[in-house]
């Protein structure tokens, strides 16, 4: 639900987190750039994961535990836990500039 | 506290196992929890007839999930009954409600194939309807302890997500 922005210095890489709760996941962070880390924040009592639907990464999430990624490939890509497959989150990630 | 007729009613009732609790019985946070324990644990034995039984891979990834998702709070809530020392007290809600996912289970026993799959899916979508029905009509506003209360609400959640995925695999199944 909620998105916690981190460092957001524009030129260097930003950190982001994602919190998982009422089995869903929260809010895409707006302006993702190849090199940005998102941290996955699973707020819920049931286990959930951060999959990457084209492969990518695949984070396991037990509850109320965190898990990150870094963003490698720029472009729009489909996330999902792989424990309930109706959760779904859309990210666009740009190439970014000066990394 | 529970006019015995109304359970006796249910009881032979059976399909609808919470008539008592939709009448003006008021369980207390020991029969609730026994209540909601128990309806996770049935969801549970389903959940592992169909893994043994279907050869369908969406029916199965959907049983391992209520198995896994209802045994996790179902943990939560034994680890909440020990902390606050209450007892689950059996009741005739549990037992009717047990009644009726034997008898169920047993129907969907003689079944295989789609025909299986179907009747399971089908039956995990009024389940989840009656039960989450239940929760929010009469569990939660009627449970005493906060924590209590909490773990229900957060059970709503998460079971109404299972209502949810359900009936998205009930309307893939062709007719």
């Amino acid at each position: 639900m909620t998105l916690l922005a981190g460092l957001t210095r524009p030129a260097e890489a930003a950190r982001y987190t994602v919190i998982i709760q009422d089995m869903a996941f929260g809010k895409a962070p707006a302006s993702l750039q190849v090199g940005d880390t998102i941290v996955w924040q699973n707020k819920d009592i049931l286990e959930h994961s951060a999959t990457a639907r084209s492969g990518g990464f695949d984070i396991d999430l037990k509850p109320g535990k965190k898990g990150e990624v870094t963003l490698k490939r720029a472009g729009q890509l489909e996330v999902f836990c792989r424990y309930h497959p109706t959760m779904t989150l859309k990210l666009v990630v740009a190439k970014g500039s000066s990394k | 506290m529970f006019p015995r007729s109304t359970f006796v009613f249910a009881a032979i009732l059976m399909l609808t196992p919470f008539a008592a609790l939709a009448q003006d019985a008021k369980p207390n946070d020991a029969q609730i929890a026994h209540i909601a324990y128990t309806a996770g644990a049935l969801d549970i034995a389903a959940g592992k007839q169909a893994i043994a039984k279907t050869s369908d891979p969406k029916v199965k990834s959907f049983a391992e999930e209520m198995v896994r998702d209802h045994q996790a709070v179902n943990d939560k809530a034994l680890a909440l009954v020990k902390k606050l020392n209450v007892t689950p007290a059996d009741n005739p809600t549990s037992q009717s409600l047990t009644k009726a996912a034997e008898a169920k289970r047993a129907e969907l026993n003689k079944l295989s194939g789609a025909q299986f799959d179907r009747a399971y899916i089908e039956n995990e979508v009024a389940y989840h309807k009656t039960v989450n029905g239940a929760l929010k009509d009469t569990l939660i506003p009627d449970a005493q302890n906060a924590e209590l209360k909490t773990l229900l609400q957060q059970g709503l959640t998460l079971f109404t997500a299972h209502q949810k995925h359900a009936e998205e695999i009930a309307q893939s199944m062709a007719r």
